[in-house]
């Protein structure tokens, strides 16, 4: 037991150095950083997704366009009621709108990718299938025929 | 004058600082990755282009209809959401070769050899006022019954199921169980007589 502080012990055990704590930390930050991603756009309606057992994931995140289709959320009520309505990008359109929607994220994709562009379709569980219907042949009438309806798995 | 040092800075506390940093990335971020179902839309038909090509034998199609009060109906039965993925497995195999289920074509899939291909199709129709997760659960229910019936091909033909096949057989399988669900034109599904 001499190695352990005896009073008579000169050399002293050296204090664990912390100065490389920050640089890991800072690594892990770093990580996070790269990786998150902050939501672009503002949800102006409610989504809630359905569930669906067989999901499979979105292959090319950066390829999907979203068009979200729900109830306006409570600040929006008063302009635009609770009938439901799509919202592209920011602001609420009509189906009129998607087709210069589809054109400039065509434009925004590079040439080699444009044939994967997949349409990425949130609508709330409880929006009827009339409007959903509606955006469907907007988008085979713009030939984006790749879609996704996005759903949740549900928890087991 | 020169005797006194400049004190080093503490930086003790850039850990502290790099950690809230930390915390705040960790809230933020979203790994959740999407999912979803994925789906190809039929291309919009030509306006001079004639509708006559579409026919399909009878006994090849299946209508799977959802109504405005979501009930759902397979062919002309009413059925619960829990049985249709049996009865879409039942039409999509027809192990009995029943001549009311669709009939088979014998096809030459490369890599595997010749095997017995269903000619189905599920046709899904649907309401202006069916609600939408009464649309995806059956979907959902479509590509259950595909997937299962994927899974049983693989355990056949490679003793695995389908997810732990290598990239080509799993092409393979999905030339010998396709999954055709064709999502009609809208149209109001209450006023239609059969």
């Amino acid at each position: 037991m001499s190695k352990f502080g005896g009073s008579n012990n000169k050399k002293e055990v050296p204090a664990v150095t912390s100065s490389s704590l920050s640089d890991i930390v800072f690594m892990l930050l770093f990580f996070f950083m790269v990786t998150t991603q902050l939501r672009e756009t503002e949800n102006k309606v409610i989504v809630k997704m359905p569930e669906a057992s067989e999901v499979v994931k979105l292959e090319r995140k950066d390829l999907a366009s979203y068009i979200n289709i729900g109830q306006p959320t409570a600040q929006y009520r008063a302009q635009y009621g609770t009938e439901s309505r799509i919202q592209l990008n920011d602001s609420f359109k009509t189906t009129d709108d998607i087709r210069d929607f589809i054109a400039a994220e065509r434009e925004s994709k590079s040439e080699a990718d444009r044939q994967f562009m997949t349409v990425n379709i949130r609508a709330d569980q409880d929006v009827r299938m009339g409007i959903v219907s509606d955006v469907k042949q907007e988008l085979r009438r713009c030939s984006a025929l790749k879609i996704m309806y996005s759903a949740r798995k549900p928890a087991e | 004058m020169g005797s006194k040092k400049t004190p080093a800075i503490n930086s003790s506390s850039t850990a502290d600082i790099a950690f809230l940093l930390l915390c705040y990335f960790l809230m933020t971020t979203t790994m959740g990755s999407q999912t979803g179902l994925s789906r190809r839309l039929p291309p919009m038909p030509d306006k001079d282009q004639k509708v006559e090509d579409q026919k399909v034998n009878r006994r090849n199609i299946i209508i799977v209809r959802i109504n405005a009060a979501d009930r759902l109906f397979a062919g002309t039965e009413a059925l619960e959401i829990g049985q249709l993925k049996d009865k879409i497995k039942e039409f999509l195999s027809n192990p009995a070769d029943d001549p009311t289920l669709p009939e088979k074509e014998l096809k030459d899939i490369e890599g595997y050899g010749e095997c017995y291909v269903s000619k189905g199709v599920i046709s899904l129709q649907n309401d202006r006022g069916t609600s939408y997760q009464a649309y995806i659960s059956v979907q959902n229910e479509l590509v259950k019954a595909v997937n299962e019936l994927r899974d049983e091909f693989s355990r056949k033909a490679y003793g695995k199921k389908f997810n732990n096949l290598t990239e080509e057989q799993q092409e393979i399988v999905k030339k010998a169980v396709p999954q055709n669900i064709s999502e009609a034109e809208p149209k109001d599904v209450s006023q239609k007589r059969f």
